[in-house]
């Protein structure tokens, strides 16, 4: 009965080798613009982070790839069907930001319930449900009621219950928000499993550092765009910054690092410069202390996350 | 399946609810009261009162009793399922739900059926306490009152309250928890009034009025089920006693029966249609 209104596939491929491929899509609430034109391609196998100050249109893009709002316009498909159908639902996982249910179940209810929403047998849930609660370190915590629970175990409750049906495409929403450290990396090593299984893993986030450990490539969104997307992995590849302490270094032997190095600076004890490739900083130190440089420190600058979100998103914050 | 699903788990948070067990304790106390009072009554009857007389009297207190129940039904029904949509919308616990693989109808389906299945309880508990209260407090002094046809006057009472509930899954799907209350309740009213200007309209023969009251039946026609079960109920006898809420001198015809299950039929499918198309 469910019919979304305005998503048209014809002219989108039917099999789509990405997990989720939209196309201008805008969603409009009254005078208020939430998502502008949100073209994205999330490809299979792949931790996507989805990144961009409050109110970008983060969580209302998720909720309009999980069929939770209708598009104002444009197309989304998702796993290869239009967004928000049930058929494609039994294949996904969703963690929303404030996970909350019905707070007398426990969590093993709790996840007895979602999983026979999804259509799961009593013998599936017998089998998944100690394992997951075990994945998410609630193992002890099984016959608890959720109004016992703390913010960060809610969560916890609720990675499990995304996690029920091995599905193939995870959305979570701020999924470390609440957590202290132990459950953030829980987190990351769930995402990592699921990454290792061949799921897709789309991550809404403020907290750039978790993003950068977990995701493959990033989208950053502003205003209901999307203004860049960059790889994570393999990062390593492209120039590399390089920031060493020395002493005992002279200006001959600063331009002698010319073969290897560009961009070289000397600033008292202080040494940059910009290399292709970290391949060569051993051919570069063993150079120096040829020359008679007593080298202290060494320290790669990768342009941290961080940076790359200010670049690209501004400082205003969108607002 | 995924409909049952949701109603049992449904039944169970609506059975958690504090306003039921309030609903359960305000009903036994009034049993209680009930009870005692016609006790007392039948102690009290003068020895030489016709029994015939005497059956109506208690016939007529039970009319009561009913009366009571039927009003407490109707806003614990109300009560109880008010925040079901829009609480759950507005704390976001939909959503975990609404992202399995269960479509939407299903989804309100089911959480009306788990309602259902509440009502049917506290109705089934209520009228068949104070019927069992009467009848057994009147076996030994007039042999035992009970209503005149007590399945179709319970099965009219509980309809009304399902109307109810529908009314309230329809404007839950739209409307804040309280804008829906305010909403239901204020229409139950309406037809409340309807009700009352339509018996006094029957009583002074003034068709004009009449038509207000049955204007007001089509507007809503919960009141006008409660008026049909009481003809059902009662014995002719005592329908014939005078104007108050448990009598019924203008009788609601069987066509506001059906015309009550089409508007409720009508309220729950326009509460999906609404539900399906909105977003969460």
């Amino acid at each position: 009965m469910y019919a979304p209104r305005t998503w048209e596939v014809d002219s989108l491929p039917s099999v789509d080798s990405n997990a989720i491929h939209t196309e201008g899509l805008r969603k409009v609430y009254g005078q208020r613009t939430a998502v502008r034109s949100l073209t994205l391609e999330v490809p299979r196998g792949e931790v996507f982070g989805f990144l961009g100050p409050n109110g970008a249109g983060k969580t209302t893009s998720m909720r309009m790839l999980l069929g939770l709002a209708a598009p104002t316009a444009g197309r989304a498909l998702v796993l290869g069907r239009p967004a928000g159908a049930v058929t494609t639902r039994r294949r996904i996982g969703f963690l929303p930001e404030h996970f909350s249910f019905y707070d007398w179940l426990t969590a093993a209810e709790l996840l007895r319930f979602h999983g026979r929403l999804y259509g799961m047998s009593p013998a599936d849930l017998r089998r998944r449900t100690p394992a997951l609660l075990d994945l998410v370190g609630l193992a002890d915590h099984r016959d608890k009621p959720l109004r016992d629970f703390s913010k960060g175990m809610l969560q916890r409750v609720g990675l499990a219950q995304a996690l029920l049906n091995d599905p193939e495409l995870i959305f979570l929403d701020e999924p470390t928000s609440g957590l202290d450290p132990v459950g953030r990396r829980l987190v990351r090593e769930v995402i990592k499993a699921q990454r290792e299984r061949g799921a897709t893993v789309f991550l809404n986030s403020h907290l750039l550092s978790e993003v950068e450990i977990t995701c493959d490539r990033v989208a950053f969104l502003k205003q209901g765009e999307v203004l860049a997307t960059r790889e994570l992995r393999g990062a390593g590849e492209e120039t590399l910054g390089i920031c060493m302490r020395v002493r005992k270094l002279t200006e001959e032997v600063a331009k002698g690092l010319s073969p290897w190095a560009s961009s070289v600076k000397a600033e008292g004890e202080r040494l940059s410069f910009t290399v292709a490739n970290g391949e060569v900083l051993p051919e570069i130190l063993r150079f120096l202390v040829g020359r008679g440089v007593d080298v202290y420190e060494v320290t790669p600058q990768r342009t941290s996350l961080e940076e790359l979100f200010l670049q690209i998103v501004g400082t205003d914050g969108g607002l | 399946m995924g409909a049952w699903v949701m109603a049992g788990i449904t039944f169970r948070e609506a059975a958690r609810k504090r306003v039921l067990w309030m609903a359960l304790a305000a009903g036994a106390a009034f049993l209680s009261l009930f009870a005692t009072g016609l006790y007392f009554q039948m102690k009290d009857l003068n020895p030489h009162t016709n029994l015939l007389l005497k059956r109506e009297g208690v016939g007529a207190l039970l009319m009561v009793g009913l009366y009571a129940v039927d009003l407490m039904a109707v806003v614990m029904t109300v009560l109880t399922s008010v925040d079901t949509l829009s609480g759950e919308l507005a704390s976001g616990t939909i959503q975990a739900v609404a992202t399995k693989p269960i479509p939407r109808w299903e989804l309100l389906l089911g959480k009306w059926l788990g309602f259902v299945g509440m009502v049917t309880v506290y109705v089934t508990l209520m009228v068949g306490g104070i019927t069992a209260v009467t009848y057994f407090m009147s076996l030994h002094s007039v042999g035992g009152v009970l209503p005149h046809h007590l399945l179709r006057g319970a099965a009219l009472i509980w309809l009304e309250c399902i109307l109810m509930l529908s009314l309230t899954f329809r404007m839950g799907a739209s409307f804040s928890t309280l804008t829906n209350g305010v909403v239901v309740l204020g229409l139950h009213g309406i037809a409340f009034i309807g009700g009352w200007i339509e018996q006094a309209a029957a009583l002074t023969h003034s068709p004009r009025a009449l038509n207000v009251g049955i204007t007001a039946s089509l507007i809503m026609p919960s009141e006008a089920l409660w008026r049909r079960a009481v003809f059902e109920m009662q014995s002719p006898i005592v329908s014939t006693l005078g104007f108050s809420p448990f009598s019924a001198i203008s009788v609601p015809s069987k066509f506001m029966i059906l015309y009550a299950c089409l508007y409720l039929a009508l309220a729950l499918a326009l509460a999906v249609r609404r539900f399906s198309k909105r977003d969460l």
